[in-house]
């Protein structure tokens, strides 16, 4: 009996001391694990949350003023969050409570305080971590939204604490987690504003005037020329699902953000969770926004990021790449298969002007009209004739009114009819040697082109059953065009006036039936 | 500025002090500041925007390790091992080797740092002298070196600007190795920052009950609202240090100087 007594009283004492123990174990007070994110500076993520449960997250970032690199040769005083910029990558889960550790190490000149976006509260923690150098600031929040946000300093003037670095990310992952893929990478655009121009060496001091003016020297992705090229290039293998976590610290400018040569599976736009776009090419990132690209690569090369508004791209130092490896995938992409002589087809577009003895475009737009719908011909219609009246077109010899007619027929009728007059065999039928433009003649010829045709008809025997649309010409181009094809394709000396036109344009359809 | 007038005062007020039991306040080394209007960052709109400030003396260089040396060796409790942490905090006089010596890395020219607003006030008052009120400070520091107002110079603001943004140099040199200005008036922008008897007004002005702007922070867009001009970054870069502390904080480039009525 009293050993059996003891060993209940042991029991109990033990798995007292052992609840005891575990709960002093990493939890804190409202029984939520005690974790220490991870940080990573750009461009790599922190690894992906397993955890299926909210934890009470403790993040600590240290404000640093320093001097560094912006380019080549080009130095500039950054303020950072956590001694880059952009600033360190925080990943924490939906439902997390954050316990915010902001140190401003004493060699600040400045106070500084910090804004995320994924905070719900006055100043999304700026008032709480405003922390003058040499002091911490300690503040706590919940993540109540997952999605991809932005943080920076908002200390006044906070136009100048971000136009010098002071902004990152931070990923709120949903309860459920992201869904897995290869890599993910961290990469944020951003602008400077410098005194001397781009690429002027040496140090360079923030110019306020061109922050005002949001005219940029600088637009770059992690924080400096050429931070995502060469040896720093992000890396992939072929094969492999790809996630950008993409922002823009502005201050100013929103991000046309496009990978050349690859298209975006999936878009969480703006960095939100709903909205995810497929087969997206060019994602609009605001200033203070973010968003999220996903895409496989499957074949091998080198993919630049730009910002596609692109002089930023290749002028002020938005671009980066990315290097994948692995096999060819020759029906995806086959590279160069030839390279052969090519020497122009015609003039459509475009002749020598005699005046300049350069190539001009033609006036009259190319068109063409069959396939175009009734408003389309209207307006070609009105443009024709005002090019009616323009001294180019104004022919009055026969042999010009010939020379014109070519250009109109090979913007009108070479579709159908071939370039010789051919046709093409049971479709259209041939205008060169056709016994229906003997029997029916000039009159027949203009009411074809000014009403169209429609109906079986039979040429040189052969039959056809298909629709000629009216051509919307003007008199002048009809008669131009009519005595080009007498004269070019059938050899004949007839010659179309544009009194022929006139007199026959709004004749009844000949008698075809 | 150079006048008979500033030098008959001068002789006055050196005068009037001799016979005081305190420490004989060394005006010789202060500037005469003349009367002078000035406009706050921010203001509330029920209350006048403009501060009248009458003239009033300032020192030409910010106070010395040398002569903070001196001070705390004749007030002990002011001294780092001794000081209440209500008065100032665990970095105070941190770089000092001990209570009564600055120690072989300290420059004994170089302006006192790591001092509280509470030891700053001792100090003051110790030498029969005050800290200067925000309003004081700002105008004196407003003159660049040819004119009472160098605001209105783009070259004088992108200058100071530029010293803001960086950050503060491991070591410093001696007072009066920065700029001087029209009234003769050393380092006010270029050294350390300098505390101000008001500085925890940093956000608001003139009368403190029912001023509606106690609520206004200092923070991302809403940092220009009510500002009177908020193309002055450098005001608001002060404005924003001033308002990040409290009195019993210390830094590594906060030191002060101090200031003294014309009576």
């Amino acid at each position: 009996m009293k050993s059996k007594k003891i060993l209940i009283v042991c029991t109990i004492f033990f798995s007292m001391w052992f609840l005891l123990t575990s709960c002093e174990e990493n939890k804190s007070a409202e029984g939520l694990q005690n974790i220490e994110a991870t940080l990573t500076h750009a461009p790599y993520v922190p690894p992906p949350i397993n955890r299926d449960y909210p934890a009470k997250v403790k993040v600590e970032l240290e404000v640093r003023e320093l001097v560094g690199k912006l380019s080549d040769g080009v130095e500039y005083t950054f303020w950072t969050f956590g001694g880059e910029v952009p600033g360190k990558f925080i990943r924490i889960r939906e439902g997390d409570e954050v316990e915010f550790h902001l140190h401003n190490h004493p060699s600040s000149k400045l106070p500084h305080n910090i804004d995320l976006h994924a905070v719900t509260g006055p100043g999304g923690g700026a008032v709480s971590s405003f922390t003058t150098p040499g002091h911490t600031s300690v503040f706590n929040f919940k993540a109540l939204n997952a999605g991809l946000y932005v943080y920076h300093c908002a200390t006044a003037p906070v136009g100048l604490h971000i136009a010098n670095g002071m902004y990152g990310l931070i990923l709120v992952e949903p309860e459920e987690g992201l869904p897995p893929v290869d890599r993910e990478y961290y990469v944020m655009q951003s602008e400077f504003y410098t005194e001397g121009n781009y690429g002027a060496k040496g140090f360079q001091p923030f110019s306020m005037e061109k922050a005002l003016d949001e005219n940029p020297d600088y637009v770059v992705f992690n924080g400096s020329v050429g931070s995502l090229v060469g040896d720093k290039a992000l890396k992939a293998n072929t094969g492999e699902r790809i996630r950008l976590f993409v922002g823009n610290g502005g201050p100013n400018l929103v991000s046309s953000f496009h990978v050349i040569g690859e298209i975006f599976d999936l878009v969480y736009q703006e960095g939100g969770m709903e909205i995810k776009q497929k087969n997206v090419q060019t994602t609009l990132v605001p200033a203070g926004g973010s968003a999220m690209v996903e895409f496989e690569v499957d074949v091998p090369g080198e993919f630049i990021l730009v910002d596609h508004s692109i002089f930023r791209a290749f002028n002020k130092g938005a671009l980066g790449k990315l290097a994948v490896s692995g096999p060819d995938n020759k029906i995806i992409y086959s590279g160069k298969v030839s390279d052969e002589i090519y020497s122009g087809v015609n003039d459509q577009f475009g002749s020598i002007d005699p005046a300049t003895g350069k190539y001009r475009k033609n006036e009259e737009k190319a068109f063409s009209p069959e396939f175009a719908n009734e408003a389309a011909r209207n307006d070609y219609s009105s443009l024709a004739e005002t090019a009616n009246s323009s001294p180019r077109e104004d022919a009055s010899s026969k042999g010009d009114l010939a020379s014109m007619g070519k250009s109109i027929y090979q913007r009108t009728c070479f579709a159908c009819h071939q370039s010789n007059g051919e046709g093409i065999p049971n479709v259209f039928p041939p205008i060169n040697n056709s016994d229906w433009i003997k029997k029916n003649g000039k009159a027949g010829m203009i009411t074809a082109i000014s009403n169209g045709l429609k109906g079986e008809l039979t040429v040189n025997g052969n039959k056809y059953n298909n629709i000629m649309p009216p051509q919307q010409l003007t008199d002048k181009q009809m008669a131009a065009v009519l005595t080009y094809v007498y004269r070019e394709i059938n050899n004949s000396s007839e010659t179309v006036t544009v009194d022929d036109v006139k007199k026959y344009k709004t004749g009844d359809l000949l008698s075809r039936k | 500025m150079k006048n008979p007038i500033k030098i008959i005062l001068l002789i006055l007020f050196s005068s009037f002090f001799i016979f005081a039991g305190k420490p004989q306040t060394d005006i010789s080394r202060m500037s005469l500041i003349p009367a002078g209007i000035y406009t706050p960052l921010y203001v509330d709109d029920t209350t006048d925007q403009n501060i009248n400030v009458e003239s009033f003396l300032i020192d030409k260089y910010p106070v010395t390790n040398k002569e903070f040396l001196k001070f705390v060796t004749e007030n002990p409790k002011w001294r780092k091992s001794e000081v209440s942490k209500l008065f100032a905090d665990d970095s105070y006089l941190i770089y000092w080797k001990n209570d009564t010596e600055l120690g072989p890395d300290v420059n004994p020219g170089a302006p006192v740092t790591n001092i509280s607003w509470f030891a700053a006030k001792a100090f003051a008052n110790y030498y029969g002298k005050r800290l200067p009120s925000t309003a004081e400070w700002e105008l004196a520091a407003r003159a660049d070196e040819k004119s009472a107002n160098g605001y209105k110079n783009p070259e004088y603001v992108s200058k100071i600007l530029a010293w803001y943004s960086e950050p503060t140099s491991a070591s410093l040199p001696d007072v009066g190795s920065s700029n001087k200005n029209f009234y003769e008036v050393y380092d006010m922008l270029g050294l350390v920052w300098e505390w101000t008897s008001d500085f925890f007004n940093a956000l608001v002005t003139g009368e403190s009950r029912g001023n509606s702007g106690i609520d206004r922070n200092l923070f991302c867009g809403s940092g220009s609202v009510g500002a009177t001009d908020f193309t002055n970054y450098p005001a608001f870069m002060r404005f924003a240090f001033r308002s990040s502390l409290k009195g019993n904080y210390t830094t590594s480039n906060l030191g002060f100087r101090c200031a003294k009525d014309i009576k």
